[in-house]
């Protein structure tokens, strides 16, 4: 059972968090613009690295989506960033 | 007979080993009142039948295996050298029959030349081995498992954390625990045996001037007295992500308890194993571990043999050989090394080993250096095995001793210390020294007090060759040969060695064979053996029983169902129930046949008025400036273009275009929607409206809360809906023009506001009114009332969807699937007309969406009174090869046509109304005619018919056989029976041994969502914010449950708006969505352990955590008085879960 980080409520075991999505993706718009390729890219396509990895995490008890940076090999979880603006 | 006790003391315990009546003595385990009363052979070994007697005295034991009958139900395969000797234990041994001692399987050991590892699979290949495999495995196995033999799901799981988790109690774990505490560290102390002391117990010695023994009470006893924990008969089995330990608990009296710690850090002091040596035959009854010999003496009194043959390669057997002949046993040491030294009495033979082992049944007598010698027991220590499976679990790579010859852990692992025989320091100093180090421990060490000899060892492993049957997997029965053509076979690697032979695969996970394994691998091939390796260690450490990983999680407490706050009301009404969308709803009422009353009521519902709960459609609120804008992203229509008053039907589409769920949504205001999903995706729909919204808007302009709870709807459905709405005097403008199809209204119910939406899921007309929760049961009496002269009756849910299926109108999930898109429903007007962005939108214009081949939404007509079958495949035979061109998703019989209707996904659907389509189903071939969706009232001039019964509509009698609504005569399926009934909560109260419960009713919740600072100093000012588990000091409490939302909870319901915006916040009544409980005691955090895995003492400054598998919100009003917040649906649940919690 994995220990992560929500920036707000702190340490808290895994089964209350959700996984979101590999961080630094952004959704590409107007969908006029947007070939096939980059929509698929978009939807479908993940680094998947082996080792250090940036993802965006939600911890669902408090519903705040945030940034874990962590390794997917040992697990280790290195940080946990707000994605707010500003931190509240 | 050749085991005896030599010291009786303790009560006599009666027991029976294969239907013979025995006597024990209080303390003992299976295995010493078996060694006590001279049984010699305790099973039959798994493949070849071979006798078997005990091997070891603690969980590394091989052969004991017994089935064991209490209170007349069985638990197989259990140790018997780990098991507590019960009055009237029936025990009997594993693959015999009938006994261990006569076992009529015992000729397949002379068979055992032609069936070596992988006979089995090899030669039963043909024509397929699943015909061989009964017969074989009935020959092969172990214990008969007891298909009566149900625990109940009593088995708490416990939550804790500690500075340092001490694995272990022997010399090393106690000196690291008692360094520990005293460096102030909170400390947990897990040992798998009754008793802490580990080989102090039996090996002796004296440590600080005191009798080991006596030590290590002393230093259980100082920790204990300083509130730090020590859990005996606790097995820490595995370590898991994170530092995670999980312990099994067994206790005495009380159902097991699973234990998962988080320490900061944990000191591995498990101890080692004694190995055996390799020799022809050694797994004859009567060869024994020489530790295992020394434990039965010292600790049960009892003595292995008269005649004893000790066996070994390091200096650890000698006070064995010195202990039995002390206790009046003839002792031969025949020790491997040249430099060996025997103790007085003690016969000496250096630097000779085991050539053989006379007696088929047992040992009779032992070869060694060529010298016969009678014996009836060969005990054998072919040194020690460092238990390092902890650490190598968490991920810690060993390195090869060769003086200790054995592995021992290598780089050590951040958050670990290993100390101790489980490091290889096999010397009482070095491992108390070592603990004490591991504990932090400034100072001197504890110390022994006579120094003794250390530890020596010569190696001596299988060797290549060998001649006659060396056992190596006692267990599995592998022997030298087995791993001999493993390596013919080329299956060199540790890991296929395992896998092709079976070897360390038993239960015993290997624990006395898999290093001599690996080290005749290593001989074998030629490669040293840290070349060889050993296999990857797993959890868990022992077999550990499934209910103690399951905990309580089953019946009720599996999944929890959300319930409804009218439940006991729809019991009352004679309601069945089943689940729908995870909650538990009324099917329909009536004890009449499942078709009969579902018709019954379809057919009501067209002439009169229905009453149905849809309280758990979702109402989710959407507040802001920026709501217009989310909402409008959120759905494939545009919903801000709506007038306030409004609703809106439309789909929510996935990112891939795929149609999430429909709904409806209402415009409060521009800044204030209302957004209707189906019930079971509430949860979804929350939490994908809560991405964007922190993802793509700017989180200070729009908040999204959940009110579902809050409001309780029941719906007036039928041609005489508005006549019963009416006559309920919400002050409402009921006319057409007042209050159109897809308009809103609010009103007042009883003081409190009700508000009335038409929409329509029957096609009639309908209404549908929302209360507060905690009005429910009276709104229900009064439409009940009011509407029995017009006929009114409660409507479930399966009637609805039949009603809805005549209309044509779609169920997301049901009728639709993981590939239909907006257009495949024929709704396209967004898709052609929205220049905005909305999730999914591109991927409405990929050429797969614009495929003119995509199945589509139809209805299915057919000739006949039968129903088509739901899931029949639509076939086309014009390619050659029949291929599906969709399927059948709904399918009734009407009652109001008089006719089966049903829905389905066909490939250009759309665009082929009239066709004739050929349906397969479990062999039948079936035709169906596509036609529009809506069978019924297509020009829609029931939605606003005039009030009173429609002459045209009557009750269409059953068909003779309606196979879609299943069969008339079975008793019905009713989930209700499942789910014991809610309680009345205002009498409900739990009151338990050091703590109690209760449901605290009538208080005020608002939830906050923005600049909480603010709304504080507008809704409740000089309020304290408090966070999880934190004591909340006066009233109004505000409870901190995310970054921007908070809960403000007030002793008394909360009155005014149900929302409120100002500037920068909203806030929206919530004293129905949440049920709160009070838990109290000095039990309370013995409670909360079991309930939450969340560090209660970290600070969280969010209350937000899941207890009991469910969002809750936990902190206090006292030191030892608790309030948790749960969903209202979730309340009994919890309650269950409470109340059946057993004592601790």
């Amino acid at each position: 059972m994995q220990l992560f980080t929500c920036p707000f409520c702190g340490p808290r075991d895994e089964t209350e968090f959700h996984f979101g999505g590999e961080a630094g993706k952004v959704r590409p718009e107007p969908a006029g613009e947007v070939d096939a390729g980059r929509w698929s890219a978009y939807l479908f396509v993940n680094a998947n690295p082996k080792g250090a990895t940036s993802e965006i995490w939600v911890h669902a008890t408090c519903g705040e989506f945030f940034l874990m940076e962590r390794d997917t090999v040992t697990h280790a979880v290195t940080g946990s960033k707000s994605l707010r603006r500003e931190e509240a | 007979m050749s085991s005896s006790r030599i010291d009786a003391t303790g009560a006599a315990i009666p027991f029976t080993f294969d239907g013979r009546r025995h006597e024990g003595r209080a303390g003992d385990t299976i295995a010493s009142a078996l060694l006590a009363a001279g049984v010699r052979i305790v099973g039959r070994s798994f493949k070849y039948h071979r006798p078997r007697g005990i091997w070891g005295a603690w969980t590394e034991e091989p052969n004991a295996l017994v089935d064991v009958t209490v209170d007349g139900r069985t638990t197989p395969n259990l140790r018997a050298t780990t098991e507590p000797l019960l009055a009237g234990m029936a025990v009997r041994s594993v693959n015999a029959h009938p006994t261990a001692e006569g076992d009529r399987g015992a000729f397949l050991d002379r068979f055992s030349a032609f069936i070596p590892s992988g006979f089995y699979y090899k030669t039963f290949l043909w024509p397929d081995w699943h015909l061989f495999e009964p017969r074989i495995r009935a020959m092969a196995g172990l214990g008969r498992l007891d298909p009566d033999n149900r625990p109940a799901a009593d088995w708490p799981q416990i939550n804790a954390s500690c500075d340092v988790l001490v694995i272990g109690a022997g010399p090393a774990g106690l000196a690291a625990a008692k360094a520990s505490a005293g460096a102030g560290k909170s400390v947990i102390l897990v040992d798998d045996r009754p008793q802490p002391g580990g080989s102090l117990l039996h090996r002796g010695g004296t440590v600080d001037g005191m009798p080991g023994a006596e030590w290590a009470a002393s230093v259980v006893g100082e920790l204990a007295a300083a509130g730090h924990r020590v859990l005996t008969d606790t097995t820490a089995y595995g370590i898991y992500d994170h530092d995670l330990v999980c312990a099994w608990q067994r206790r005495p009296g009380r159902a097991d308890a699973q234990w998962k710690i988080r320490p900061k850090r944990i000191v591995v002091a498990a101890g080692a194993i004694e190995r055996p040596l390799v020799f022809a035959d050694n797994d004859r009854p009567g060869v024994m571990s020489a530790d295992a010999a020394l434990f039965y003496l010292r600790r049960h009194g009892v003595l292995v043999g008269s005649r004893v043959v000790v066996a070994a390669n390091n200096s650890s057997a000698a006070a064995v050989a010195a202990a039995l002949a002390d206790a009046g046993a003839a002792v031969t040491l025949a020790d491997l090394r040249p430099d060996a030294t025997a103790p007085e009495g003690v016969a000496l033979r250096k630097g000779v080993t085991v050539e053989a082992v006379h007696g088929r049944r047992g040992v009779e007598a032992v070869t060694v250096g060529g010298e016969r010698i009678e014996a009836d027991a060969l005990l054998v220590s072919g040194g020690w095995t460092p238990t390092v499976h902890l650490f190598c679990q968490a991920r810690g790579r060993l390195r090869y001793d060769d003086a200790l010859a054995a592995f021992v852990p290598g780089d050590p692992v951040a958050g670990m210390t290993v100390a101790g025989a489980a490091n290889g320091s096999l010397d009482l100093a070095c491992a108390l020294a070592e603990g004490w180090k591991a504990g932090g421990g400034e100072g001197a060490p504890p110390a022994p007090g006579d120094a003794e000899n250390a530890y020596r060892v010569v190696p001596a492993w299988p060797k290549a060759g060998a001649k006659g049957r060396q056992w190596i997997d006692l267990q599995n029965d592998v022997t030298l040969k087995d791993v001999a053509l493993a390596a013919r076979e080329n299956f060199r690697s540790v890991e296929h060695l395992k896998r092709y032979t079976t070897l360390g695969m038993a239960t015993d996970q290997g624990k006395t064979s898999n290093m001599n394994g690996l080290a005749a691998m290593a001989a074998i091939t030629g490669r040293s053996i840290e070349a060889t390796g050993t296999t990857t260690y797993r959890p868990p450490f022992v077999p550990v029983p499934f209910g103690v990983v399951a905990g309580r999680r089953r019946g009720q407490l599996f999944n929890p169902v959300r319930r409804l706050a009218l439940e006991d009301a729809h019991r009352a009404a004679g309601a069945v129930f089943r689940e729908y969308g995870g909650w538990l709803r009324p099917a329909w009422y009536g004890a009449g046949s499942e078709a009969e009353e579902i018709a019954r009521e379809a057919s009501l519902a067209r002439q009169a008025v229905g009453i149905l709960d849809g309280s758990p459609l979702g109402k989710i609120e959407v507040m802001g400036p920026d709501a217009g804008a989310l909402v409008d992203f959120n759905s494939y229509s545009t919903l801000s273009s709506l007038k306030p008053g409004r609703i809106r039907y439309g789909f929510m589409l996935t990112e891939g275009g795929v149609v999430y769920d429909d709904g409806v949504v209402s415009k409060v205001s521009d800044e204030h929607y209302i957004v209707s999903c189906s019930s079971g995706h509430v949860p979804g729909v929350v939490a994908r409206l809560e991405e964007w919204r922190q993802d793509r808007f700017d989180p200070a302009r729009v908040f999204v809360h959940n009110s579902t709870l809050q409001w309780a709807t029941l719906t007036a459905t039928g041609p005489r809906s508005r006549e019963l709405v009416a006559a309920l005097r919400l002050g409402v403008d009921l006319s057409d023009a007042a209050l159109p199809h897809m308009g809103f209204a609010e009103g007042s119910f009883e003081g409190g506001l009700a508000r009335v939406a038409r929409v329509s899921f029957t096609g009639d007309r309908s209404y549908e009114v929302s209360v507060a929760s905690s009005q429910a049961h009276r709104l229900l009496a009064a439409m009940l009332e009011v509407g029995r002269p017009l006929g009114a009756f409660p409507l479930g849910s399966e009637a609805l969807l039949l009603l809805r299926a005549e209309k044509g109108y779609l169920i997301a999930g049901k009728d639709t699937d993981g590939t239909t898109m907006p257009q495949d429903l024929g709704i396209t007007a967004p898709r052609d007309r929205r220049r905005d962005e909305f999730v999914g939108k591109r991927s409405l214009f990929t050429d797969n969406a614009r495929d003119e081949a995509r199945r589509q939404f139809v209805g299915l007509a057919v000739d006949g009174a039968e129903p088509l079958p739901t899931g029949a495949h639509g076939v086309d035979r014009t390619g050659g090869r029949p291929r599906s061109i969709g399927y059948i998703t709904s399918s009734y019989f009407s009652p109001a046509l008089g006719r089966p209707i049903a829905l389905g996904l066909i490939e250009r659907g759309l665009s082929r109304l009239g066709e004739t389509v050929e349906f397969v189903h479990l062999g039948r071939v079936l035709t169906a005619r596509i036609v529009a969706p809506c069978a019924f009232d297509a020009e829609g001039a029931r939605l606003s018919a005039p009030d009173g019964a429609p002459r045209t509509v009557g009750a269409a009698p059953l068909p003779a056989s309606p196979t879609a609504n299943a069969a008339a005569k079975a008793p019905p399926f009713d989930r209700g029976k499942r789910w014991a009934p809610v309680p009345d909560w205002r009498s409900a109260g739990l009151v338990r041994d050091g703590w109690t419960a209760k449901r605290i009713l009538g208080l005020g919740q608002t939830l906050v969502s923005g600049r909480l600072g603010d709304a504080v100093a507008s809704l409740a000012p000089g309020a304290r914010e408090v966070g999880l588990f934190a004591i909340a000091e006066g009233a109004p409490q505000l409870v901190r449950i995310a970054v921007d939302r908070a809960l403000i909870v007030r002793d008394t319901p909360s009155g005014g708006s149900p929302a409120v915006g100002g500037q920068g916040f909203v806030a929206t009544r919530v004293d129905d969505v949440f049920a709160v409980f009070e838990l109290a005691g000095p039990g309370l955090r013995g409670l909360l352990a079991e309930m939450t895995t969340a560090d209660l003492e970290s600070g969280s400054r969010s209350a937000a955590v899941l207890a009991c598998g469910v969002p809750a919100f936990l902190y206090r009003i006292a030191a030892n008085r608790a309030r948790l917040h749960v969903e209202a649906a979730h309340a009994a649940y919890l309650w269950r879960w409470l109340e059946t919690r057993p004592a601790e």
